[in-house]
């Protein structure tokens, strides 16, 4: 039993965290393709709708690639963790049912039209059929965001004598006081992520002296959405993040900082490794009182630390939440320097000849992606070693019958179906990216964004 | 109002039936007929546009599932884990095949991905067929309210006839059900490729038409004597409650209309017959195990019904009043994007 446990957290955290790499470049996407689909309206420069084509082509491998590797997601529910959906299914089964009858259907009518329409539909629909992609791309993450945020602050349920939980308020599910931050903070870093990829796009197009019209396009509105965004990531999103993990998860809090001792006037770890057995973090460096500040805006504000909470409710993976926060944070903080730079660098019209600044923007291209992942990592590490925070243990929820070695199975068909669609996607999108964008004639700009079959 | 979310899970499924059944039936053609690429590029495109809103019925109902009957969704979905799993896979393999093919242009792409897409059509459509099959079969609930069925059949007989105790997921009688899954959903696909498309395609699917509905009748017959004497509570229902027979009247009506219409060459009404005759089998099927939703094949004090499945009457109220208006959306979307993508199918 403890086997199959292992291998069915492994199992959900490999092919969520595969599947949410295509999900947040396809939301950051299909933000930046609506904002460009704008400014082709806007302007009545045919210029911005040949830059939108050409991203809709991306959208269309990320999007592929993110439903069916989606549809797992929501059965897995059920197969691998039937006791936790036999208990919760009346409440969060709600967010996924709504995400299925109000976003999916959506996304998908429109994902169609955004890809075969273009010519029937004429500029205006089509840039409707943008927005409508984006909305429902990103309503589809507000009902998500939702079931999660139940389950790290659960809420409007009541308890039924059979033990399972049962609805008793839709709008406190719906509109979770934990669940508004997350989905703002989520969304955001989906934009940062669609933000870099385009910026970093077009600075390589401009190194090779290629499209270089379009790169610029690309790089002005990747380097100003993906600012404003990272800005917004820290402040006020992430700051409200931090706030509802120290109010409601303490210990979360103790074992994301490697804080072992409750301490007045806590320092902010920057580095250090934690030693979980001697319970100390090494090397650390520090800055002094930091930690009580950010959290409580009093610089000698008493945090509470590892040894004020019963060991069995301590996260089980202190170093792997301890690093994920980290790398997130940092990344997060790089991010906005960088992104910074190159916006002042814009604004001086240097930006455009600066190689090494093309060359970082770049080189950035994964990092979005790995600070997307390290910031789940975190949240969800962090609720451990709950599955419903305070609630029901992550040991509670698996099913009972299914046996480690038929986890295992299916874990390494996962695993080998996931490296082959990666591979296709990775070739699909360096063709298109060695394709470039085209400016079509417009005696030939009804053609549609897409191939036909 | 658990006998309301009976109906809509019920209807729910049978739209994902039908709407997603035609696109796995064109799938299925364009391995066993569609020879040329010019026919492959023309099933691609006539299913192109819609095949992925027809799959979110798939996700929608098991969405509802999950909420209303949260009980069957996590015994259902974890003793069927093996069986599931092939099938997400399956769906995997098939959505991308239907969207990458076209991307690069080259004799080693193509059929590459003609194939997988026929093969995974072909294999989901067995698969749910034997997943409806096992569920009007039953399977072997212990008092926990789970159980765990094996994939594989060991070809034996049981008490029941065509189950063997020691059977997983396949046995004699599911096979069954897959193989008039198949031939059904291979008749369907036909039914909307002669609609949507013209030429040398459309004069094969008339062609093999035919044959296919000689054997989807002759499958149904068996599989309904099958299912009589596996499943007593079938034949218990239709005496009690009369009225039920409308399900199997619509069903062989649409069975009767798909005759009538291929003889007038009417190509939409024949889909519509199709379409017709599935929904009159699955709720057929759904009115035979009532009050079960997962009946036990060892003991009916275990099974399942959609009185012990049901979420707390609160959510089900709060989820019908969104339900309503969902559903009001959905409509306009499809038949907008149906009616923007209508006519025949036309490939350079």
């Amino acid at each position: 039993m403890e086997d199959a446990l292992i291998l069915h957290r492994i199992q959900f955290a490999f092919t969520l965290t595969f599947h949410y790499v295509f999900v947040q470049l396809s939301m950051g996407l299909a933000l930046l393709i609506f904002i460009m689909k704008t400014l082709a309206i806007r302007t009545g420069n045919r210029h911005y709708n040949d830059a939108a084509r050409f991203w809709i082509r991306i959208l269309a491998v990320s999007f592929i690639v993110g439903v069916v590797t989606g549809i797992p997601m929501e059965f897995q529910f059920g197969t691998n963790w039937a006791k936790f959906s036999r208990a919760v299914g009346g409440v969060i089964g709600q967010t996924l049912a709504m995400e299925g009858v109000f976003a999916f259907f959506l996304e998908s009518t429109f994902i169609g039209l955004l890809l075969w329409g273009e010519k029937l539909l004429g500029p205006r629909g089509h840039w409707i059929a943008s927005m409508m992609v984006f909305l429902g791309t990103w309503l589809s993450g507000y009902f998500i965001i939702q079931a999660n945020a139940w389950m790290l602050h659960p809420v409007g349920y009541i308890k039924q004598p059979d033990g399972s939980l049962a609805l008793d308020s839709y709008w406190s599910l719906l509109l979770n006081p934990w669940g508004f931050w997350q989905y703002l903070h989520n969304q955001l870093g989906a934009a940062v992520t669609g933000s870099l990829v385009v910026a970093g796009i077009g600075a390589f197009y401009l190194i090779l002296r290629r499209h270089e019209e379009f790169a610029r396009t690309f790089i002005r509105l990747g380097v100003t959405v993906g600012l404003i965004a990272g800005i917004l990531l820290l402040f006020p999103t992430g700051d409200m993040q931090g706030r509802n993990i120290a109010r409601y998860q303490p210990v979360t809090l103790a074992a994301m900082e490697g804080l072992f001792e409750t301490t007045e006037g806590a320092p902010l770890a920057i580095l250090g490794q934690p030693d979980v057995e001697k319970q100390r973090l090494d090397n650390p460096l520090i800055l002094p009182k930091l930690l009580s500040f950010i959290t409580y805006q009093r610089w000698d504000a008493e945090i509470r630390g590892l040894n004020a909470f019963p060991k069995e409710d301590w996260p089980d993976n202190i170093p792997l939440l301890y690093y994920s926060f980290r790398i997130m944070v940092g990344l997060g903080t790089i991010f906005i320097l960088l992104l910074g730079i190159a916006a002042i660098r814009l604004r001086n019209g240097k930006l455009f000849e600066s190689t090494p600044l093309l060359w970082t923007l770049g080189l950035l291209i994964p990092f979005p992606f790995i600070a997307n992942t390290a910031g789940w990592i975190t949240v969800e590490l962090g609720r451990q070693p709950w599955l419903v925070y305070g609630l029901i243990r992550t040991s509670e929820g698996a099913s009972p019958y299914v046996s480690s070695g038929n986890t295992m199975f299916t874990l390494l068909g996962f695993m080998g179906i996931y490296t082959v669609l990666a591979i296709l996607f990775l070739f699909l999108v360096y063709r298109e990216i060695a394709d470039g964008p085209h400016a079509v004639p417009e005696s030939q700009s009804q053609r549609g964004a897409s191939k036909a079959y | 109002m658990e006998l309301v979310w009976l109906a809509i899970v019920a209807v729910m499924i049978a739209v994902y039936v039908v709407m997603d059944g035609f696109d796995i039936g064109a799938g299925i053609l364009s391995c066993l007929l569609a020879k040329e690429d010019k026919e492959k590029r023309q099933i691609l495109q006539s299913i192109g546009p819609v095949w992925d809103g027809n799959e979110v019925w798939l996700l929608a109902g098991g969405g509802v599932l999950y909420f209303a009957f949260p009980a069957l969704y996590a015994s259902g979905f974890s003793g069927f884990y093996l069986p599931l799993m092939i099938v997400l896979w399956l769906l995997i393999l098939r959505g991308i095949s239907i969207e990458l093919r076209g991307h690069v242009d080259s004799p080693l792409w193509k059929p590459f991905w003609d194939n997988v897409f026929g093969g995974a059509s072909i294999l989901l459509a067995i698969f749910f067929g034997a997943a409806l099959g096992n569920v009007v079969r039953g399977v072997p609930l212990e008092s926990s309210g789970f159980f765990f069925l094996p994939l594989w059949t060991d070809f034996g007989f049981g008490p029941h006839g065509l189950s063997s105790p020691e059977g997983g997921f396949l046995d004699w009688y599911t096979i069954l059900v897959g193989v008039l899954a198949l031939l059904t959903l291979t008749l369907h696909g036909a039914k909307w490729l002669i609609f949507k498309t013209a030429g040398s395609l459309q004069e094969k699917c008339l062609r093999i038409e035919g044959k296919l509905w000689i054997g989807v009748v002759l499958m149904v017959v068996i599989v309904t004597l099958a299912t009589f004497s596996i499943q007593p509570q079938v034949m218990n229902n239709f005496k009690s409650a009369p009225w039920g027979f409308i399900f199997p009247l619509l069903a062989v009506a649409g069975l009767a209309g798909m005759l009538v219409f291929r003889k007038a060459h009417q190509e939409l009404k024949g889909f519509l017959a199709s379409a017709l005759y599935i929904v009159g089998m699955l709720t057929g099927a759904a009115f035979g195990i009532f009050p079960y939703v997962l009946p036990s094949s060892t003991n009916p004090e275990l099974a399942l019904t959609v009185y012990s499945a049901k979420a707390a009457d609160y959510g089900l109220w709060v989820g019908f009043l969104w339900w309503v208006p969902g559903m009001i959306l959905v409509t306009i979307y499809f038949v907008y994007t149906y009616r923007m993508f209508s006519g025949k199918v036309e490939v350079e």
